[in-house]
């Protein structure tokens, strides 16, 4: 990264010796990106986020195939990107509809196979929860999907399963699926389309074709490279990133339980990333706990920021049936890289505090 | 000595110079910012909380080096001050938002997080002043005669005071402009907001028959002999002492003398009969100990306006005010705001309008209460 941005100023797209060193940059990251997730390089597509990338799976995936259907169908627990993407598209005369998730917090097949339609252009539901950390059965649910219609479009968000879960999109059998480079300890604003060799998108941003005119826009060329590189070292540190988070998240939510007895997980601990803790307070606001715990030094979530950076209650936890009053007290945990048993233990220290205060607020 | 402050932020430069004061006095300042409403219900440049004003509030937050958050009030704002203002348009009573937020949200809901979260302090950007006087607390008007918002905080007592701060209000809004200015707040020259902050554009019109379609049907316009006279366009845009827009001509001026929701009829007549000789107060309280029955107090009746002398007959929940210098207009609904002191800018406490009674009419009312 440092290298492209203090001495390597070419731009991938120029014809010139400086642009080819880019391009070459940027290529071989290509690669690292697309070994990390199973794909072939040529079916990797930079953008400037997953944010990006799930709306161009969503948007142009469903305008690609606007004539052949009418139809998307979306878990109701989506990250907004996924969301507020196919809301639009109902503005735009399509039929948009929740596939519903269980209690604990997975999407059951028999959902997705009533959701699907010989009208469904696309059936998107993401690999790993963002706020509850559930893991999905993609595989099966891809299955489940073209059983009920062969020809539909399998979109994934798993943002939040690169660098936590193994990720192979071709055994997975997803047609499209985003990714994002600082979920993994990559540089910000910076993020992959997995797009299925054969399967064909309408580019949302129109322009100098690059990324084959999935993406115009040049290149952020630094940010791709780190994005490489996190990829690749992400990937070959999953079981043992895993295996030291499971470690302190059962310390913490051991702790936790001892001094809170009333504390509820939310979602099941079966199938989730290590990384992820939500849990609900009984009788507590999450933005009061939020502010008490940012006092006393310790960052975690409640919820959804709005634009204004107010909480709404998580829209997940109601989609896994929370109800209001609890999804309001919940907080999300979550550890990663840099966590240690320290973190956890000043955590464990600084909420029985704070919940007592919060407690005090009806 | 250092306190610990909560500072509520609106991204308006008021609350911007008051969180940039208390940091210079060496407190520990946090700066909440609350959303009222849901992103699509709100007005889009004025009032206080669009993300527009949490973008200004989190910038001068960040320049101040404090924390800043953004609590989300919408429900509890949505369930008590917007349905009060639907439920007081429908009755045909004049709301005053600002007093119920104040009253409901701010120095209540706000308040007990801001305790909950160990604060000493709640600090506003009002232009009214407090401070310690004769073993108790004291609310007085702002410095700025032009900006004095002491109105809108009647409702505080002694338990809320003790813990209020106004940093602005001794201040003139030229001084308050300065300071921002000196310290490069980007709210230094945003303009005052006027406006209701969750009507969108300040369109009242239109926000009426969406959400108070009581206060929207047209109806008769009549005068005091019962006589009509023109047709009004929903109770909702009137105001008891209201004269513009009626569009009757009698070949005087002619003012709302009062508003029958229930048969909803506008009632107009000649200013005369508007002056109001007694006005009995719900919801009453008082910043300090309750006055003595007969005690002499100014009150004021409307935002910025004049002050009439008053006696006051104090009761278990209500008090009767009986003017010595009547007001032209009491619009029920409205707060009435009692004043007393040396400088008659001390706040007594206040309440709001339930019922007046005109000039020179016995109310069978009055002493009925008083025998209560």
């Amino acid at each position: 990264m440092l290298d492209v941005l203090s001495d390597n100023h070419g731009n991938p797209s120029s014809v010139h010796s400086f642009g080819r060193k880019a391009r070459e940059a940027v290529e071989e990251a290509r690669e690292r990106v697309a070994g990390a997730v199973g794909a072939s390089p040529s079916e990797i597509f930079f953008t400037a986020g997953g944010t990006e990338a799930d709306n161009i799976a969503i948007k142009g995936a469903a305008s690609k195939r606007r004539g052949s259907g009418s139809h998307v169908a979306v878990s109701a627990f989506e990250h907004h990107a996924v969301l507020d993407a196919a809301s639009w598209l109902s503005k735009t005369g399509l039929e948009v509809t929740t596939i519903p998730v269980e209690a604990d917090g997975i999407v059951s097949l028999g959902a997705v196979t009533e959701a699907t339609r010989p009208s469904t252009i696309l059936v998107a539901v993401m690999a790993v929860n963002n706020e509850i950390g559930t893991i999905q059965p993609i595989r099966e649910i891809v299955v489940a999907a073209k059983g009920a219609s062969p020809d539909v479009l399998v979109h994934t968000d798993a943002v939040q399963a690169l660098g936590n879960i193994p990720v192979d999109v071709h055994r997975w059998g997803v047609d499209l699926a985003a990714f994002s480079a600082h979920k993994l300890g990559g540089p910000k604003g910076v993020g992959a389309l997995f797009v299925r060799s054969g399967v064909a998108v309408e580019a949302l941003v129109h322009g100098g074709g690059q990324e084959r005119g999935v993406r115009s826009g040049t290149l952020n060329v630094a940010g791709i490279v780190g994005f490489g590189v996190a990829a690749q070292l992400a990937e070959k540190e999953i079981d043992s990133k895993a295996e030291r988070l499971e470690g302190l998240r059962a310390h913490l939510l051991e702790g936790l339980r001892s001094e809170i007895p009333d504390i509820v997980v939310n979602g099941t601990m079966e199938r989730r990333v290590a990384g992820n803790l939500n849990v609900a307070i009984p009788g507590t606001d999450g933005e009061t706990l939020l502010l008490l715990l940012d006092q006393a030094g310790v960052a975690c979530s409640s919820g959804a920021a709005c634009a204004s950076g107010a909480l709404d209650p998580s829209h997940v936890l109601l989609a896994i049936g929370t109800p209001r009053e609890v999804a309001r007290g919940s907080l999300r945990f979550s550890l990663g890289r840099d966590s240690s048993a320290e973190d956890v233990d000043a955590v464990v220290k600084a909420l029985p505090e704070a919940v007592k205060r919060a407690r005090l607020v009806s | 000595m250092s306190k610990r402050a909560v500072v509520a932020m609106s991204g308006g430069v008021d609350s911007s110079v008051a969180a940039a004061l208390l940091v210079e006095a060496g407190h520990d300042v946090t700066g909440i910012m609350l959303k009222l409403w849901s992103d699509d219900g709100a007005n889009s440049n004025s009032g206080c909380c669009n993300v527009g004003a949490a973008d200004d509030a989190r910038r001068v937050a960040d320049v101040l080096d404090i924390p800043f958050y953004c609590l989300n009030m919408a429900e509890h704002f949505e369930r008590t001050v917007v349905r009060d203002f639907h439920a007081a348009y429908s009755e045909g009573r004049t709301p005053n938002p600002c007093v119920r937020c104040n009253q409901w949200v701010k120095f209540d809901a706000l308040l007990e997080r801001a305790r909950a979260l160990g604060a000493d302090i709640l600090a506003t950007g009002h232009y009214a002043r407090v401070d310690q006087y004769g073993g108790r607390w004291r609310l007085r008007r702002g410095v700025d005669p032009s900006k004095d918002q002491s109105y809108v905080l009647w409702m505080l007592t002694q338990d809320k005071l003790r813990q209020c701060a106004f940093p602005v209000g001794d201040l003139h809004k030229t001084e308050t402009r300065a300071i921002a200015e000196r310290l490069g707040l980007r709210t230094a020259a945003k303009p005052d907001s006027q406006e209701i902050c969750f009507v969108r554009d300040g369109d009242f019109g239109s926000y009426a028959r969406e959400h108070i379609p009581a206060a929207a049907r047209p109806g008769r316009i009549v005068d005091s002999t019962g006589r009509t006279l023109g047709t009004h366009e929903g109770i909702g845009r009137y105001t008891v002492g209201q004269r513009r827009g009626l569009g009757v001509s009698l070949g005087m001026p002619v003012f709302v003398t009062g508003i029958d929701a229930a048969e909803n009829i506008l009632r107009v007549g000649p200013k005369e009969e508007l002056r109001v000789g007694t006005a009995i107060l719900d919801e009453v309280s008082f910043t300090g100990a309750v006055p003595n029955a007969a005690e002499r107090v100014l009150v004021q009746c409307r935002a910025h306006g004049d002050v009439f002398a008053a006696r006051l007959r104090p009761d278990a929940h209500r008090l009767i005010l009986d003017f010595e210098e009547p007001p032209d207009a009491l619009a029920p609904g409205q707060s009435a705001v009692l004043f007393s002191g040396p400088a008659g800018d001390e706040v007594v406490g206040g309440g709001i309008v339930a019922s007046t009674i005109p000039v020179g009419v016995e109310g069978p009312l009055v002493p009925a209460l008083a025998d209560q």
